[in-house]
């Protein structure tokens, strides 16, 4: 199934207003509004013509200059029709995303990839905590304002012995 | 029944069935286990952040660092994302050798898997063959690139350099001699009924299951469902050689075996056919602006001086766009998505991590089955922690 095609089909469903076309080196990109994306990803789904039965990426990008600032990407494979589509959704700083995990389970590490790097929380998520950092790390490392350095690396590095702390020494 | 006790044992980090540094927490009764979390992020060095501030040259290296058994198709990923947006083509034999390095990585990194996946259930003998063979395809690497394991030899804009003299006879002297390892490991395993035992009927994925929870490659073809991107996506050529897709038929860790035992045939084949076909020419794209111009040229003319030092300085620029190609990986579907903003660094830089996915569903091959049966569903589906945690 054509790029052209999967865009018609979702042209007859979710109308002109539904979501843009983005046209990238990459081929396609629908943008999706948030409050609409749980739908229009389901549909994406459940359409027996679509059936995009498998998400094979979701992550995030930080868009620091921009308004809204970041975007979340999603990366659908339909195995059984052919072709990929990329949809993507745009949301501010504190705004909160519909999960996915129920559409697709694959997203459940994802989301939470994205979470622990961006800071970006998704409602709904069964088990939404840091993945790859420590759950006592401060700040969201992928994001543009995170120093590649980390957030401590101009401060001194003092090593200090839990019995010192204690004061049993 | 609710309030039932379970008992937590801890696997790793530090285990050697788990291939590096992974936890699973399994909760167990009696021997079976109820849950089995995941804790990951032990390897966690930031190599995205950190590609956003060097230039695309300089951050080629570290994606060896992920997929480190394979890093020929993580440079091969890396550099045709940013060669879709530079919109540059490589020559037909770039196209080649990057096909022969890939399939030689293929080939390394599933002798690997065997050997490792074969010592975590008491074969030791498995893994002294097949790191007897593998050690050939990385002297190979080393004659090529002078590197064993992190060659970083397929670049931006095609090859470091072409293969040496000498490389072509050591590479037909291989296809000779591996498909009579590949006899002698499956004479161990195939028909052995320890092996058996330990592998038939274990972690059943059904081929749905494997689309919900995205899994690729070596484990979705044992379920029986034929998805190569080599051939769905063709890259680099490969549409132009014949090799079959082996599939499976349960979905069990002896099926991927088999997959995967099957897949080092193919990759023979591939080898062979791109050596005898192996075209002349130019490995390199034409772009001046993306290739540092030939050694010879440097000592005669002051452009290509300038060239070479603006490349390997500034590097080159992409203009703005977002790119992502999907490669067959001996893991799964690889890839990395760029975003570029017109400056010489990727703005973004996402990897498509294939372990990362595969080992999601790891949980849902290991509720119901014993403890013992862990470390063959973590052998099975091959993972690399260097490339979950990034």
């Amino acid at each position: 199934m054509s790029q052209d095609a999967v865009i018609a089909t979702l042209r007859k469903r979710f109308g002109e207003t539904g979501f843009t076309v983005e046209h990238s080196c990459e081929g396609a990109v629908l943008v999706v509004p948030r409050n609409k994306l749980r739908d229009f990803l389901k549909a994406m789904k459940e359409d027996e013509e679509l059936g995009f039965d498998m998400l094979t990426d979701l992550f995030g990008v930080d868009r620091y200059d921009r308004k809204p600032r970041f975007e979340i990407v999603y990366f659908l494979n339909s195995i059984k029709n052919g072709g990929r589509v990329t949809v993507k959704t745009r949301i501010d700083g504190m705004e909160s995303v519909d999960t996915a995990s129920d559409i697709w389970r694959a997203a459940e590490w994802l989301e939470r990839e994205v979470y622990d790097m961006f800071g970006i929380e998704f409602k709904n998520h069964p088990d939404l905590r840091r993945i790859l950092l420590t759950d006592d790390f401060e700040g969201y490392p992928l994001r543009k304002d995170f120093p590649t350095e980390g957030p401590d690396f101009d401060k001194p590095f003092v090593v200090e012995f839990e019995e010192e702390r204690e004061g049993i020494r | 029944m609710e309030d039932r006790e379970y008992m937590t044992i801890n696997m790793g980090p530090q285990h050697p069935s788990t291939h590096g540094v992974l936890r699973v927490i399994c909760e167990l009764e009696g021997e079976r286990i109820v849950k089995a979390e995941c804790v990951i992020g032990y390897l966690h060095t930031g190599m995205e952040k950190e590609a956003e501030y060097l230039t695309y040259h300089k951050a080629l290296p570290m994606t060896d660092r992920m997929d480190y058994l394979s890093a020929n198709n993580n440079n091969l990923a890396f550099s045709l994302s940013i060669e879709k947006i530079l919109g540059v083509e490589i020559p037909p034999r770039g196209q080649y050798l990057r096909v022969i390095l890939a399939e030689l990585s293929r080939l390394a990194s599933h002798l690997v898997w065997i050997g490792t996946h074969a010592m975590d259930l008491g074969a030791m003998t498995i893994f002294f063959y097949a790191f007897r063979e593998r050690e050939k395809i990385l002297d190979l690497f080393e004659m090529m690139s002078g590197v064993r394991m992190m060659p970083s030899w397929i670049c931006p804009g095609g090859l470091r350099g072409d293969m040496p003299d000498g490389f072509e006879d050591r590479l037909r002297q291989l296809l000779k001699e591996l498909p009579k390892a590949l006899d002698d490991i499956e004479g161990m395993l195939t028909n052995n009924p320890i092996w058996r035992e330990r592998t038939m009927g274990i972690g059943v994925l059904t081929t749905e299951e494997c689309f919900a929870l995205g899994v690729s490659g070596p484990t979705i073809r044992a379920t029986g469902f034929a998805w190569d991107i080599r051939k769905s996506n063709p890259y680099s050529g490969y549409e132009q050689f014949e090799f079959n897709i082996p599939i499976g038929k349960h979905g069990d860790v002896y099926d991927r075996y088999l997959v995967r035992m099957a897949e080092m045939r193919e990759s023979l084949k591939i080898l062979q056919q791109a050596i005898d076909g192996l075209p002349s020419g130019s490995i390199n794209t034409s772009d001046l602006k993306v290739v540092p111009p030939p050694r010879e040229a440097i000592d005669t003319s002051m452009e290509s001086l300038i060239h070479w030092f603006k490349i390997h300085t500034e590097g080159f620029r992409p203009p703005v766009g977002e790119a992502y190609v999907p490669i067959e990986s001996p893991k799964g579907e690889l890839g990395f998505y760029f975003v570029s903003d017109g400056t010489n660094r990727p703005y973004r830089m996402h990897t498509r991590a294939p372990s990362f996915m595969n080992l999601q569903a790891l949980e849902k091959m290991a509720v119901g089955r014993l403890i013992a049966d862990m470390v063959a569903l973590i052998g099975s589906i091959d993972i690399v922690l260097g490339e979950i945690d990034r």
